[in-house]
């Protein structure tokens, strides 16, 4: 059986079973029948399925998605009407998933980072609430979660009629925030602009700060200068745009909330599910990132007299991403992927848009290949940059 | 020795796959094997299909596999339930998971052509309608301009609620909720300040799940034609035919007086269309692949469609017959002659 039987020199020519015997050729052999098979159960779930349509005429194909959706969403980033594509409504779908799924990756790091250092704090009472937190939200499924935030968010705030106004103009209902938007103005369209002059500037001043930094030891307040450019950049776009003050006041008119912008109790019982319990993951990626940092670098912190605040944020912090951004991917990934339990608590994500369209028009294979695609697509980007993130802070290695 | 087996079984699988692919044709055959009907109803409207207290199904779309069930396998209670939301019901009726589908379902062209079902017929003609509280103080759904409306996805209820505000110019927010409890507890709680379904859904949401029904009321306008009817897929002709037959012989046993109660004593009506309906006179069974008491037991064990009803709709929700009363009490509900 050895590689020696068929080593070079042997007299007799090989036969077929002296072929079959050789490693080499029987891993390619292996790995031929292991792929023939795989594409042979491809093969025959696409026919048999494609067979099986067209014998209870079920139509097939994605000709639907130019057809009039004809049904209403609740909320939208882009124009959309019953008069709308299908393709339009998916696109619609789309936009809320990714809404919802950003907002969610964004504060369940920030909320995730605070009780994962809570949880490692000195201060009994700090550490004990952050654990409690971890433990109650990390142990209930994601979905019971929903439906709690859910049920609470109607119920917890007024009808309309009588809403409760925390700030002027800001009106919490049962059917969700309203709050004041700015009326359309040219000015604001500058102060877009200016805000992007101000973002390069800042990213200039950084590089320019660090490099001093590296040379001649002497910090610079990059943050407090930064703020300055920005508010400052921003406020002299707005005066030049004419300091427009018109506001779209949300009131109540007729049935309902009119004007305004309003955050629907639907989204927000998803973003604060997915939000609070991804935040516990998190918590526990960080706290395990932040021990696995030596115990060493602290005290070499302190030794030189570098604040423990600082320590932190400029010793430890950055030492434990490196331990942290793998385990943090797949949360990220769990989040944007546990957001389809939104259509439970009818949250016009892309799957409850799928599911509406695949039962209006009946193209169930065709609307859940999209969707599938689709979280693919989402799930592979997002790993994407991560990876990329992560290679970056691993360069930062000294 | 290990390739041959590997080889072997590779082999063995491809002629499985193979012969798997010849694919079995008859969903009735399937019945008669296992010896009982798979039924699709909603996961609960009472009246039309809800498990009662003890765990049992009634309702008048349960009545209907009851009927079909009593007719094909002579006991109506040889029945399975698969309790189904509006959006899984067409894709659990086309991968065959279930028989037939009964479950207060609209028949439309989309449906019947693209969907590749086959509607059996009528059981309940319905529209769709608005419930709001009383405190709302509307009076008709033209005055329902800006309002928040709870609707359950992938019904047609959905897409007439999108034409009725379209076509008099008035604009609304859906909230869009499959499971019909999770639905309805948003209304009640105020998320919506309508909630927009068929008419006889409305009355049992406001009968049976209303804290208080007196708080509710349910606006004039109807504002579209829901025909609702039990469905099977494409493919099997013979089923659809039972189960076409089936539903109108408890319209014609109504028609002809026939009830549960005087079905043995009817046996020997002179009536030549109730002997052949109750198979005195031979031949209606026969063509159908059944025996020739196939009617008679579903009248027998399930009643007529008018019994169905009063003991369903009118005692449950206190909806009268309006358009389901038969043809000739100005009604809808005629039934194809049995003969």
């Amino acid at each position: 059986m050895s590689k020696t039987q068929n080593a070079p020199g042997g007299v007799r020519s090989k036969t077929v079973v002296d072929y079959l015997n050789d490693e080499n050729v029987r891993a390619i052999l292996y790995q031929i029948i292991a792929i023939g098979l795989v594409i042979l159960a491809g093969w025959y779930l696409v026919s048999n399925t494609l067979v099986n349509l067209e014998r209870q005429n079920i139509s097939t194909g994605y000709g639907f998605l130019d057809l009039e959706a004809s049904f209403e969403i609740s909320e939208s980033m882009v124009q959309y009407s019953a008069q709308s594509s299908y393709a339009t409504a998916l696109l619609v779908g789309l936009l809320n998933t990714v809404k919802v799924s950003l907002l969610g990756i964004i504060l369940c790091t920030i909320i995730g980072t605070i009780f994962g250092i809570a949880r490692l704090s000195s201060n009994w009472i700090v550490r004990k609430l952050a654990t409690v937190y971890v433990e109650i939200f990390r142990n209930i499924p994601v979905l019971l979660q929903l439906f709690f935030w859910y049920a609470v968010i109607p119920n917890a705030f007024p009808h309309p009629r009588d809403a409760f106004e925390p700030l002027p103009g800001v009106l919490l209902t049962s059917r969700g925030m309203y709050m004041p938007v700015p009326v359309a103005d040219n000015a604001y369209t500058l102060m877009g602009i200016a805000a992007i002059i101000a973002f390069v500037a800042i990213f200039l001043i950084k590089k320019w700060a660090k490099k001093r930094q590296d040379e001649t030891g002497q910090p610079f307040p990059v943050f407090l200068v930064g703020t300055g450019i920005f508010i400052g950049l921003v406020f002299i776009a707005y005066l030049i745009g004419g300091a427009p003050t018109d506001m779209d006041i949300p009131e109540l008119k007729g049935f309902n909330i009119r004007g305004g912008t309003n955050v629907s109790p639907e989204f927000l019982a998803v973003l604060i599910g997915l939000t609070v319990y991804t935040s516990t993951y998190v918590a526990e990626v960080v706290r395990s990132g932040i021990q696995a940092v030596p115990h060493g670098q602290w005290e070499a912190a302190d030794s030189l007299g570098i604040k423990r605040s600082v320590a932190l944020r400029k010793v430890i912090l950055p030492q434990s991403m490196r331990v942290a951004i793998p385990p943090l991917t797949n949360q990220y990934l769990n989040l944007t992927k546990n957001s389809s339990l939104a259509v439970a608590v009818g949250y016009p994500d892309l799957v409850s848009v799928s599911n509406t369209t695949m039962n209006q028009t009946g193209q169930a294979i065709e609307a859940i290949s999209i969707f599938m695609s689709i979280y693919l697509g989402l799930s592979l980007l997002t790993s994407l940059f991560m990876n990329w993130f992560n290679k970056k802070m691993a360069l930062v290695e000294r | 020795m290990k390739i041959k087996t590997i080889l072997a079984a590779g082999a063995m699988s491809v002629a499985a796959i193979a012969a798997n692919n010849a694919q079995a044709g008859a969903v009735l055959d399937g019945i008669k094997a296992k010896g009982f009907v798979q039924c699709g109803v909603n996961t609960g409207l009472p009246g039309f299909s809800a498990a009662n207290a003890e765990g049992k199904w009634e309702g008048i779309d349960v009545d209907v596999c009851r009927g079909i069930a009593a007719a094909l396998l002579g006991d109506a209670n040889k029945v399975q339930y698969t309790p189904l939301t509006a959006a899984q019901r067409f894709t659990a009726l086309q991968s065959g998971e279930i028989d037939i589908l009964s479950r207060n379902t609209t028949a439309t062209l989309t449906r019947d052509v693209k969907l590749g079902l086959t509607f059996l017929g009528i059981n309940y003609y319905d529209g769709q309608g608005f419930l709001i509280p009383k405190a709302l103080g509307v009076s008709s759904a033209t005055e329902l301009d800006g309002a928040t409306v709870c609707v359950e996805p992938g019904t047609t209820t959905e897409l007439n609620l999108a034409d009725y505000f379209r076509a008099k110019g008035m604009s609304f927010e859906p909230v869009v909720i499959e499971n019909i409890n999770e639905a309805t507890a948003a209304f009640f709680s105020g998320r919506c300040d309508v909630y927009t379904t068929d008419a006889s859904g409305l009355a049992s949401i406001r009968t049976t799940m209303a804290p208080n029904p007196d708080d509710y009321m349910i606006l004039p306008e109807i504002i579209s034609k829901e025909p609702l009817g039990p469905a099977v897929a494409q493919g099997d002709e013979q089923w659809a035919d039972i189960g076409r037959w089936a539903l109108a012989a408890m319209l014609e046993a109504e028609e002809y007086g026939v009830t549960s109660a005087n079905v043995d004593e009817m046996k020997s009506s002179t009536n030549p269309g109730i002997q052949r309906l109750l198979g005195v006179s031979p031949g209606m069974g026969e063509a159908l692949g059944l025996d020739e008491e196939w009617a008679y037991r579903i009248i027998k064990q399930v009643g007529n469609y008018g019994e169905s009803y009063e003991k369903n709709v009118t005692a449950k929700l206190g909806v009268e017959r309006g358009l389901n009363a038969l043809w000739t009490d100005g009604g809808l509900q005629y039934a194809w002659p049995v003969r």
